[in-house]
């Protein structure tokens, strides 16, 4: 034998995944979303895209580098994820020292401050996202419209996305059948031919990409499923009782972030809690902050707030909702 | 559907390269190295000398007290010392050493004992002689069976279950010992069904032993009170608490036994050691052991005697293949890596695993994603990762308020830990540790 | 303006007030009485809080020195006598002297003269691996070198040396809490009498196999020959399995077993060089040396001079 016989504790065989093909497989699941904006918004997607996940990596390099001097973890795909949800977050035409602002913040704030990564408690692209929304409120909400602004991002034509066209409806004293006349059909929603950041525009991908992840067992139907049935149930309870001041259920599942959310960014493992129970009652919470928001909030959407709040009650979630001990209560019988 | 148990469990890769693979009797080694801790327990008592002439089945050490169990000589020959021999702890412990006699015709006559059902003993007896026959369970935990046997009086006690399951991947030795001695372990259980009066067994096997469960459903055709459970195909099954789970859907009480709720749990290989030693008085001095890797020229099944160095069984199947790195006692997920090939065969190696520089590396432990992986697959219900962060910070208190004490070290949260972490090294040092602190409170 | 000026600071001022009655209130109420003696004490000892009394901490040490009659069995090691003579006239009791002791590393068995056989995967700490198997070596007695001393020393008194892969005492750092010491899972750390000048005789080894093993696995290993046993003029020297100890109590530092081990595994610490033929011989290669190094300056000088 020319090496020395390894000796290591039980077991001696391992399964082939690791974390890096847990997070590439994720970046596989973002790829039909990212086709679609790229059809829609053209260029502008792109460059918003290339700038974030190129700015997210030279932050994780340089702050893991310079400032906290230990070993250089951008290949393990997690900077890649954080720069790909946080460019899906915003709308295409954003200026671009703002998305290198904003990965900063994701990169340096959100994960490298909590020591990196599994140590972060808050979704690193969501905070980013957040904080540039709540800092530059304008430009963050000039949502470039499909289908026109397909070639050029110069002279972008501006609009709202669906559900600002319902809250800004619904303020001025306008019902939903008015309101629903100008908006997409839910077909259109479906296939992603509206306003919106450059993520959340196809429902059609994300569901694509979702399934492929649930395929591949890198997340469970728990989160997901929970969160978009609990948010149809309640939009449903509202719609109807009132369908000319609230939206259907259909609208909100199918606009806005909702489904990005449910499927990517509530999904996050890191910051999603690590049991089936806590799952549930986590999507849950997301999905009552988001309706919540959305029906009776100032901001039209609110799925990045909601996964935000929810991830601060991760630890409690863990806590308290730990998976049943076996032998821990004795049901079973002698006969 | 099959019965299963419900909560975690992984499918490691099977590769029963064996599973074909008849078993063929190894030569008697001209030495053997016998340890007396081949038990869990305490060790058994040297009751030989240096340059004693010791016969095939006398007893060699003698059981050191409740819990422990005889050793008796596997071949005829001479002590020739009493020595410290790596066992498969990795630590030196105490062996006889005995010097095969080239000369006396036991030691190559291996009678085939012809099938034998008439039960003679009376059930004190048949305790008695299990007892002196230093039977122990051969599963892997090798806990001495008359312990596992000795049943209070009105203690409720109404199924016996027989563990084919044999979960561990590669290993094919339960299921080699099945398909060819089943009317034997038939009779086995029938005299365990007499010593402790009881109606009803079960024989568990897993459903990638399809021919095992189809034999024993033809020899068990006449037998009353015995069946067979098909089970699906999960680690670890194997377990006593998952296997009574799965077969009878009864919960084994935390911290509590299998016969807490009424069952009493035997391996296939200890209900054949049992029907020798009953029917003939042969006591356990040989054992079947699956000798496997990807790499091996032939790897088989072999009846091997105890106290075998494992470099003779090593070069039975064509010698260490280039590149072996890692050699395992027992099979995959709970077997010990062993040091060198000095190492005997004992009453509990139900394999050796040879496996090359591929396999045998670990990945570097990286950060703990949160994946909840290990949550999932913990059979348990407990959370290895939560664990091992407490053990590793030196939390006992808290480690032992999570339940650490209940992990059964099946290794499914290592096996699918994306980030490679250390996760049942740590846990296993947290429960070294509690057990430590307990003891030393009482 | 002023309206909400004067409002505010009534305000801040009505809230302090009430803070502080609070405060009062609840730390009268809530008083605990504690021996003053207790402080006292407290102050005098060291504040490392590193166990190595027995006590968790040196505030617990302190309510035991006072609260107990006979102070006789307690010890603060880090402090030693001085403190510990203190402690005793505040508090009118009577404590034992103790000789100073220290750490010493049984075991020299560096990389180059134990060979690694096998190489351990897995959580380096000593107390995995000492759990896993016996080590990365044939020796099962000897340092597993993983450092686990070293982590637990508070005062800097230990390192791990990189070429010999194993840790190292700095004795003047070493307060002999015994941190080390019940850390160790191979027990190869062993507090000895510090002696005058730090002058110290053990063996340097624990492996209990009989010689031909021992020195297969370790060429520094004690095989247990007894020839330390035999020299020894005061007995000082016990074989126990294949293993000779010496006796701190006995020894008279004559240094004849180190002499006479056959292996070196008998280290001696901090004994001026001995005055042996070599020693003069090496004077004079190094004068030799000196001498050359004369003649190449001087032709240096003399080029420069040029």
């Amino acid at each position: 034998m020319s090496q020395p016989i390894i000796i290591s504790a039980s077991p001696h065989v391992h399964s082939d995944r690791t974390s890096k093909k847990l997070m590439y497989d994720v970046v596989i699941a973002l790829i039909p979303a990212f086709l679609v904006s790229l059809y829609v918004f053209g260029i502008g997607a792109f460059i918003v895209t290339a700038v974030a996940v190129i700015s997210c990596l030279l932050f994780e390099y340089l702050i893991q580098k310079f400032l906290m001097k230990t070993d250089v973890t951008i290949g393990d795909g997690s900077a890649l994820i954080t720069g790909i949800l946080l460019a899906f977050n915003l709308p295409s035409g954003l200026p671009i020292w703002m998305i290198i602002v904003g990965s900063l913040v994701a990169i340096g704030v959100a994960k490298l401050s909590f020591g990196g990564l599994g140590f972060n408690i808050f979704n690193p692209a969501l905070v980013g996202r957040v904080f540039l929304l709540v800092s530059f409120p304008v430009q963050m909400t000039m949502w470039p419209t499909a289908v026109e602004n397909n070639t050029t991002m110069a002279d972008a034509v501006t609009g709202a996305t669906p559900l600002g066209m319902i809250k800004e409806g619904l303020m001025f004293g306008d019902t939903m059948t008015n309101i629903t006349a100008n908006l997409p059909s839910n077909l259109e929603l479906f296939l992603g031919l509206s306003g919106g950041s450059i993520g959340e525009m196809s429902g059609l991908a994300l569901l694509l990409g979702g399934i492929y992840l649930l395929y591949r067992k890198v997340i469970t139907w728990h989160i997901p499923v929970t969160m978009l049935v609990t948010m149809a149930v309640m939009t449903g309870i509202f719609w109807v009782i009132d369908p000319e001041s609230y939206a259907s259920p259909l609208i909100h599942i199918l606009s806005g972030g909702a489904l990005l959310g449910a499927f990517f960014m509530a999904t996050d493992l890191v910051t999603s809690p690590m049991t089936k129970k806590g799952m549930i009652i986590f999507a849950i919470g997301i999905a009552v902050i988001t309706v919540v928001i959305r029906l009776f909030g100032a901001y039209p959407e609110g799925v990045s707030f909601a996964i935000l709040i929810m991830n601060a009650f991760v630890p409690l979630i863990n806590t308290y909702f730990k998976p049943r001990r076996f032998g821990s209560k004795i049901k079973s019988k002698i006969v | 559907m099959l019965k299963t148990f419900p909560k975690g469990g992984i499918h490691p890769p099977e590769n029963k390269i064996t599973a074909e693979k008849g078993i063929k009797r190894m030569a008697v080694p001209k030495v053997v190295n016998v340890p007396i801790a081949q038990h869990i327990g305490i060790p058994a008592e040297i009751v030989v000398d240096r340059k004693d002439k010791v016969v095939k089945g006398q007893i060699i050490a003698k059981s050191g007290g409740f819990v422990s169990s005889n050793i008796h000589s596997p071949v005829a020959g001479t002590v020739t010392k009493l020595d410290l021999i790596i066992d498969s702890s990795g630590y030196k412990k105490q062996c006889i050493v005995i010097r095969t006699d080239a000369k006396d015709p036991s030691n190559f006559e291996e009678v085939e004992n012809p099938l034998k059902t008439d039960i003679e003993l009376e059930p004190k007896e048949i305790l008695q002689r299990i007892t002196d026959c230093g039977i122990v369970g051969l599963g892997g935990a090798t806990f001495p069976s008359q312990v596992k046997l000795n049943v209070r009086e009105g203690t409720t006690l109404d199924y016996l279950i027989i563990n084919g399951v044999e979960c561990e991947p590669y290993l094919t030795a339960d299921h080699r010992l099945m398909l060819e001695k089943a009317e034997e372990i038939v009779v086995g259980i029938k005299i365990l069904m007499k010593a402790l009066h009881l109606k009803k067994v079960v024989i568990g096997i897993e459903n990638n032993k399809k021919d095992a469960i189809s034999l024993f459903k033809k020899v068990i055709k006449k037998e009353d009170g015995i069946q067979v459970a098909a089970l699906q195909v999960k680690y670890p099954q194997g377990g006593e608490k998952q296997l009574v789970r799965a077969i009878l859907g009864r919960e084994v009480p935390k911290n509590g036994l299998p016969l807490d709720v009424g069952v009493i749990v035997h391996n296939v290989g200890t209900i054949f050691a049992i029907y020798q030693a009953i029917q003939y008085d042969k006591p356990l001095i040989e054992r079947v052991v699956t000798v496997t890797g990807k790499k091996l020229q032939n790897p088989s099944n072999f009846w091997v005697k105890i106290g075998t160095p494992i470099k003779d069984l090593i070069a039975e199947v064509g010698g260490l293949p280039e590149g072996t790195r890692k050699l395992v006692n027992g099979g995959p997920m709970m077997g010990k890596a062993i040091k060198n090939t000095d190492v005997p065969v004992t009453k509990g190696t139900s394999g050796i695993l040879v496996i090359d520089e591929e396999e045998a590396s670990r990945g570097e432990a990286k950060n703990c994603i949160r994946c909840g992986q290990c949550v999932f697959v913990c059979p348990m219900g407990l959370e290895p990762h939560l664990l091992m962060n407490l053990s590793e910070k030196g939390m006992y208190d808290k480690a032992s308020a999570e339940d650490i004490m209940t992990c059964i070290e099946c290794g499914s949260c290592s096996y699918v830990c994306p980030s490679h972490r250390p996760l049942l090294d740590y846990i296993r040092f947290g429960k070294n540790i509690v057990k430590k602190l307990e003891t030393s409170k009482n | 303006m002023t309206d909400s000026v004067l409002y505010s600071v009534l305000l801040l001022v009505s809230l302090g007030v009430v803070a502080a009655v609070v405060l009062y209130i609840v730390s009268k109420k809530f008083y605990v009485y504690e021996n003053p003696l207790i402080a006292e004490v407290d102050e005098l000892l060291p504040g490392a809080n590193c166990a190595g009394c027995g006590s968790p901490g040196c505030k617990s040490f302190a309510e035991k020195l006072v609260n107990t009659e006979d102070i006789s069995s307690l010890f603060c090691p880090v402090g030693g006598n001085d403190v510990m003579k203190e402690v005793a006239a505040i508090l009118g009791k009577e404590v034992v002297e103790r000789d100073p002791t220290v750490a010493v590393l049984r075991c020299q068995g560096s990389c180059e003269v134990r060979p690694k056989t096998t190489e351990y995967q897995g959580p380096r700490t000593c107390a995995i691996s000492a759990m896993v198997y016996s080590g990365e070596t044939d020796c099962q007695y000897g340092c597993l070198g993983d450092g686990d001393c070293v982590k637990v020393c508070k005062f800097d008194a230990m390192y791990m040396d990189e070429t010999t892969g194993l840790p190292l005492i700095i004795t003047d750092n070493c307060t002999s809490c015994g941190a080390c010491v019940e850390e160790c899972p191979r027990d190869i750390i062993e507090m000895r009498p510090r002696n005058k000048r730090d002058l110290k005789v053990f063996v340097g080894c624990l492996n209990e196999d009989k010689g031909g093993i021992a020195k297969k696995s370790c060429s520094v290993a004690c095989i247990g020959c007894s020839k330390c046993e035999d020299i020894c003029p005061k007995d000082a020297v016990i074989m126990v399995n294949n293993l000779a100890y010496i006796d701190p109590v006995l020894c008279t530092l004559c240094r004849k077993c180190v002499d006479i081990c056959p292996t070196h595994s008998i280290i001696e610490t901090n004994f001026p060089p001995k005055k042996v033929k070599k020693v003069v011989e090496k004077k004079v290669v190094e004068n030799v040396a000196v001498i050359k190094e004369e003649v190449i300056a001087e032709s240096k000088n003399i080029k420069t001079d040029a």
